[in-house]
């Protein structure tokens, strides 16, 4: 492609520099052209360029992460069962249920909405399974189909509600909470708890599964050799285009670092049971779904709706496709979610879904950095927000507080999250990096 | 789709006519907001569209964008009439809009923002050839930015500008139509956006420039159309119109507050006795509905 011969107002770096800035910049790669960038050389470039970021308030996972280590260090001193294999065997399984929740939670935190009836629509997909399958005798598999259908059911109403009639998704939702509450204890019957037979699958799939050793570490090693793979051939990729990429010392050392972070917990909870079939499945839907939202044209759109739906509707996103996505999508997530609690507890009953399921469903989304504002998360929020939140659930129990101090304590970190949100937010926009 | 198609860039791109409107009428309820406007867009040739606040030129663009309907008149392109419904219509006959409020996602970086709706790749977004296309599209308008990397909310309000406008050239337009841009700009970034019109035009696009400031348009425009109170009030060639003859255009008058003002300030005893204007007379140009 030509340039124009343009009027000579600019300044350099163009034609007219000096032959040796020509020169310089012809080595340098095309994004890294402009003087006024920070060059970042090295590894220990990268180290000052992430302080850099945390300090402008751009701090992704990191309050989270220190957050649960700090949980974590306090719970062991507390009581050294906390940090036992055997415990967190017992905290992945616990986090499976309600993190699938919190995906969804996530989702349409994105697009800046909330859905406050995740709890209920988990209670009522776990009446349906339970009373399909043991009441009405319907083949497990039909049954499972019907709770996941009925998620996408009442996701495509709130989706056709907010984008028919502009009802912001607080008040909708809300109606749903107590509409889908009611539902679940009519679905239930006089009886109110049904008992799903310990020895059908899902029972057995929620309570007793667990990778084989073998299977967990080929599984990690595969996960760190795609991650290095990929990253590999992006670098490639990048480097073909006269882009700067990450260069081989860093994608090694980046892929070592996820091995380490993979296969060191695995061998630990190899140690008693193992890791867990439900807590897989919530780790394979977190990769997928972090896949959909940062490689897609759905998931750039979503983070467009988020950011400025106006700007979105403009350059021709389909935003009633968007909010009709993301609300079946979390809907359904919840049911999934009902289900496993479901199996796990072998039993639905007119507690299915109540108590805490919503609130540490939201809070886990948020904790684990999807912003209320919209527009900024990801998926990992959920698991690192769930983490959190059953490691204070499981700590506190260990040391036989009530559950009176749990829900004051998780209330307390709840908003601790919503208040570091917001002090990024405004530390982000007086760093211009909203 | 290209980023941009490789323009024959010559000394002087020919000059055709790409879109002629003729006698366009545009009512809102018994407010009658354009009568009978005509306007020729040529390429390679930056007309700015210039009236005062209610004269209708943004509603006249605002139908061109395809946000409002006509109720009257023609618009053809080259030798067919054609109609513009909505904004998917308006994309399709290659006008690109580029709204006052710029309609950026601060959340997203420069790449993103370029391309929304327009990803790149197949299945998946292509994010290194849409980077690479990125800088390509940047460096050929020498816009200063240092980064495609970071969120456009880190980015001055020239900058901005600059994305917008970048991104307006994605889907290859034919007409680029700019509402104020350079309204909320400082005296730098102003300059930056008007080199930038100046190489749109030497790429041979048509450019529409809806601007209050007249030193603006007379730097950057090569015609001038004149609205006031939703009618056409004159047409001009830059190079042979002084700012006064633009300015009784636009307010109907020659005698009007702006020259007042003038003569007020050349401080001439009698230039200052007859400055002064009687209380009671309004500007002639507060009679819109």
């Amino acid at each position: 492609m030509t340039t124009p011969t343009s009027p000579p107002q600019s300044s350099p770096p163009e034609p007219a520099a000096p032959p040796t800035e020509t020169v310089r910049l012809a080595a340098v790669a095309a994004d890294l052209q402009d003087e006024r960038l920070i060059q970042q050389h090295g590894i220990g470039g990268a180290v000052r360029a992430f302080g850099r970021r945390v300090r402008s308030g751009d701090i992704g996972s990191l309050p989270v992460v220190i957050g649960l280590i700090v949980i974590w260090v306090a719970f062991s001193l507390l009581n050294p069962n906390f940090l036992s294999s055997t415990n967190l065997v017992n905290l992945t399984l616990q986090c499976a249920a309600v993190g699938t929740i919190s995906i969804g939670i996530v989702l349409v935190l994105l697009l800046g909405e909330i859905d406050l009836s995740v709890g209920s629509v988990s209670g009522l997909s776990a009446a349906i399974l339970a009373v399909g399958f043991v009441n009405l005798g319907w083949p497990l598999p039909v049954a499972l189909l019907a709770s996941l259908l009925s998620g996408v059911v009442i996701g495509l109403l709130y989706g056709f509600l907010y984008t028919r009639f502009g009802v912001p998704s607080f008040v909708i939702t809300l109606a749903g909470l107590l509409g889908f509450l009611g539902l679940q204890l009519w679905v239930l019957g006089s009886t109110g708890s049904i008992n799903i037979p310990f020895d059908s699958w899902i029972v057995q799939f929620a309570q007793q599964w667990f990778l084989p050793d073998w299977l967990s570490y080929v599984l990690v090693i595969l996960t760190a050799l795609a991650y290095a793979a990929q990253l590999f051939v992006t670098a490639n990729r990048r480097a073909a285009a006269g882009l700067s990429a990450v260069p081989a010392t860093s994608i090694v050392v980046r892929s070592v670092f996820l091995l380490l972070v993979l296969a060191v917990p695995t061998w630990y909870l190899n140690q008693t049971r193992g890791v867990g079939a439900t807590f897989v499945l919530f780790l394979v839907l977190v990769v997928v779904m972090n896949f959909f939202l940062t490689r897609t044209r759905w998931g750039r759109s979503v983070y467009a709706v988020g950011g400025n739906v106006e700007a979105a509707r403009r350059s021709g996103i389909n935003v009633t496709k968007v909010y009709l996505t993301v609300f079946v999508l979390c809907s359904t997530f919840a049911a999934l979610g009902g289900i496993l609690a479901a199996g796990r507890l072998a039993a639905a009953n007119q507690g299915s879904g109540g108590g805490d399921t919503n609130l540490n469903a939201i809070a886990a989304a948020v904790i684990g950095g999807a912003s209320l504002f919209g527009g900024r998360g990801s998926a990992f929020s959920a698991l690192l927000g769930i983490l959190v939140i059953q490691s204070i659930s499981s700590g506190l129990t260990l040391l036989n507080l009530d559950s009176s101090i749990r829900y004051m304590i998780t209330g307390a970190v709840l908003l601790l999250a919503v208040i570091v949100d917001s002090l990024s937010r405004r530390t982000r926009a007086s760093h211009g990096r909203a | 789709m290209t980023v941009l198609s490789p323009e024959p860039v010559q000394g002087a791109p020919t000059s055709e006519l790409v879109l002629s409107m003729r006698g366009i009428d545009k009512n809102f309820g018994a407010v009658q907001a354009l009568t009978a406007i005509d306007l020729d867009i040529y390429s390679g040739e930056v007309v700015a569209l210039v009236g005062d606040n209610g004269a209708g030129k943004s509603t006249l663009i605002k139908i061109l964008a395809g946000v409002h309907p006509k109720d009257g008149g023609t618009i053809t392109d080259g030798d067919k009439s054609v109609t513009i419904n909505n904004p998917a219509e308006s994309g399709a006959l290659g006008i690109a809009t580029v709204y006052q409020d710029l309609a950026l996602c601060d959340n997203l970086d420069v790449v993103a923002n370029l391309f929304l709706g327009h990803e790149l790749g197949r299945g998946t977004i292509d994010e290194v050839e849409m980077e690479k296309r990125s800088w390509e599209l940047l460096r050929q308008l020498s816009a200063r930015i240092p980064s495609v990397r970071i969120p456009v909310a880190s980015l001055s309000g020239g900058q901005r500008q600059t994305v917008a406008i970048a991104r307006s050239l994605i889907g290859d337009p034919r007409i680029v139509i700019l509402d104020e841009p350079t309204a909320a700009l400082g005296v730098a970034q102003t300059a930056e956006v008007l080199n930038l019109i100046e190489r749109l035009r030497e790429r041979g696009l048509a450019v529409v420039l809806i601007s209050h400031n007249m030193a603006d348009v007379q730097a950057v425009a090569d015609r001038i159309v004149v609205l006031r109170l939703g009618r056409n009030n004159g047409e001009f060639k830059v190079a042979d119109v002084t700012y006064e003859d633009i300015i009784a255009a636009i307010t109907g008058a020659s005698d009007n507050a702006v020259t007042r003002r003038a003569q007020a300030r050349v401080g001439s005893p009698e230039a200052a006795d007859d400055a002064v204007p009687p209380p009671d007379v309004a500007p002639p140009e507060e009679a819109r509905p």
